[in-house]
């Protein structure tokens, strides 16, 4: 076995039994620690791959912890059936919002996509549509319910917000290695060469907002029901600073980085709790140096692979 | 030749502030040839290959590509057309590999997406294998094939500008146009990209291209256009414009000018 599957071995593995060794806090942070994955993974897809600077994905996770809120209080729609709705919600509003900007670099993308984090959440505070609860925001939000059973404590959750996680990083493994993948590689490069090869730039992009927002939507909806209490307090510009991190400190447009920067960043912080006040700025510290001496990550992208032994020819193999 | 031109430019018209880059020029471009587009430095060359790709839009005039108007199209719609291009300062993706830069050709010609990504479905892999196939094809066209895994940065100057031909003809062109495809190529690879040129019109492709060269472009083109401040000021075959007057003023006049390049 090559060292690489064994490490996958090791971490799945590790993962499926760690909740047994661990109390309900411990279990708590890890989940916490899931969701920011999925996200930074939705992130990963706008930010890593497409090298979209965006910095405003809590807004789109906003609005599908909301929709399942809203509708599973108002309607009592069961909450995991929330999940693709809330994902619609977000990635359309994504689209709404993202199409106007779509053409603007760098920086001025980041200053603008942090405007929407803002702007998202000063309309939930001030209550719109009066559907939002205003600051308080809304109660009350069922457990979720999966084949009859319903998920409650922490450890129960622990499997619901991994299984999700497991499979995001499969389907966004397959998306990493495919045409919509290479296509957002290519406009990360250089978006005048790839529109030149005939990949029309601004649709991916736009593509790549909406997918992204609609992941984080969906993450919303097992957010919304873990907490069973949400309010605009946990979509703060903030929130987008950290998703954000994870996705630069991990290893940018790679799966592996972006999933150890969340247990890096999520998790340490907690690990390190008894050194309070010290830990903020150890951890600053550590990220300064990060990006000095490993500027494109922890574990940076790696060139994919492809298997070229069905061509026939002088020279088969890939690799 | 048959009756319409595979590409026609007429009254073309394009300025930068006060700079007319590109003054009322028109000319065709027959199915099946090489044509070269010459002048000096400054002369509007590039900047009509830039309002032919639609990466500018022209002030006015008409560019018609097969009989269609592709004036205020997009770039991407225009290389699904059928006209591919290389650039004169070369754009790879730097940190991709060969082979990869090769797949962002096949990327038009290509229809699965996201949800098929992520569904593998059958005829998503199948597509997938072809494109590969295509692409391993031109690296091996183009005779970079053994090269395929390295990163298009790691390349030689030359090859990088064969590179980026092979990504233009896995767009499947039946246009392509070369923005000073032998700026910094040696003796023996310039008489290499000679021969692919050839092979590439062998392939029922028609070629448009930019060179300083001229020993390159008496030798492949039938027909040349030549430009100065914007202003087309002689086309026909090259015979005839080696003895134009005008054009030995303008351009041939001291033999042998090396110019630098930059876009
Ligand atoms: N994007 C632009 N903005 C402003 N001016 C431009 C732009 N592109 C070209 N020009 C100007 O238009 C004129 C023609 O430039 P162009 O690049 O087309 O020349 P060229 O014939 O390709 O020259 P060279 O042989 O040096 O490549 C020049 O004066 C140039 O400065
Ligand atoms: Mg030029």
């Amino acid at each position: 076995m090559k060292p690489a599957t064994i490490i996958n071995v090791l971490v799945v593995a590790t993962l499926l039994v760690a909740p047994y060794w661990l109390n309900a806090y411990w279990v708590d942070v890890l989940n916490s620690i899931g969701i920011y994955a999925v996200l930074a993974l939705s992130l990963n897809v706008i930010l890593g791959y497409a090298g979209l600077f965006h910095m405003g994905h809590a807004a789109f996770f906003a609005v599908g912890t909301y929709t399942t809120a809203i509708l599973n209080t108002q309607f009592g729609i069961p909450v995991l059936w929330l999940m693709p709705l809330s994902g619609l919600t977000a990635g359309f509003f994504a689209l709404l919002v993202a199409r106007p900007i779509i053409h603007l670099r760098g920086d001025y993308l980041l200053i603008v996509t942090i405007g929407i984090v803002e702007i998202v959440r000063i309309a939930l505070v001030n209550n719109v549509f009066g559907i939002t609860g205003g600051s308080n925001g809304i109660f009350g939000i069922n457990r979720p319910e999966l084949f009859g059973y319903v998920i409650r404590t922490p450890h129960e959750f622990y499997y619901l917000i991994f299984g999700f996680a497991a499979i995001t990083v499969l389907l966004f493994l397959r998306l990493e290695n495919s045409r919509f993948g290479r296509a957002l590689n290519y406009i990360r490069e250089d978006d005048v060469a790839a529109e030149g090869s005939g990949i029309d730039a601004a649709h991916y992009k736009l593509v790549a907002f909406v997918l992204g927002a609609f992941w984080a939507g969906m993450a919303g909806t097992i957010f919304a029901a873990k907490m069973t209490i949400v309010s605009p307090q946990s979509f703060t510009f903030w929130e987008s600073v950290v998703m954000f991190t994870i996705v630069i400190l991990g290893g940018s447009g790679n799966i592996r980085g972006v999933l150890l920067g969340a247990f890096l960043i999520v998790g340490l912080p907690e690990v390190f709790r008894e050194f309070a006040g010290a830990r903020m700025l150890v951890f600053g510290a550590a990220m300064i140096l990060m990006m000095i001496f490993r500027p494109k990550g922890i574990l940076p992208a790696q060139p994919r692979t492809y298997n070229l032994d069905f061509l026939a020819g002088p020279r088969g193999g890939g690799k | 030749m048959s009756a319409s031109p595979l590409l026609r430019l007429s009254q073309l018209t394009k300025s930068f502030g006060g700079v007319m880059a590109v003054n009322q020029v028109s000319f065709d471009v027959d199915h099946g040839t090489i044509v070269g587009l010459i002048g000096p430095n400054g002369a509007g060359k590039t900047t009509v290959f830039n309002l032919i790709t639609g990466n500018y839009r022209p002030d006015s005039g008409e560019i018609l590509f097969d009989g269609r108007n592709i004036v205020n199209m997009r770039t991407n719609r225009i290389v699904t057309l059928g006209i591919a291009r290389t650039f004169q300062t070369i754009r790879l993706f730097q940190n991709m590999s060969a082979l990869e830069n090769v797949l962002a050709g096949c990327h038009c010609r290509m229809r699965s997406g996201a949800i098929g990504a992520m569904l593998r479905l059958p005829w998503q892999k199948r597509e997938e294998r072809q494109a590969l196939e295509i692409a391993v094809g031109e690296l091996e066209f183009v005779g970079l094939r053994s090269q395929l895994d390295q990163a298009a940065r790691n390349l030689s100057y030359g090859n990088q500008r064969l590179l980026e031909i092979a990504r233009a003809l896995a767009t499947k062109p039946r246009f392509l146009i070369l923005d000073e495809p032998a700026g910094g190529m040696n003796d023996y690879e310039t008489q290499v990209l000679v021969d692919l040129i050839n092979q590439i019109r062998e392939r029922g492709i028609t070629v448009l291209l930019i060179e300083h060269d001229m020993n390159l472009v008496m030798k492949i083109c039938e027909k040349l256009v030549v430009l100065e401040y914007g202003v087309m000021i002689a086309q026909g075959a090259p015979m005839e414009i080696q003895k134009d007057q005008r054009v030995i003023d303008a351009y041939l006049g001291a033999p042998d000018d090396d110019e630098d390049e930059d876009f």
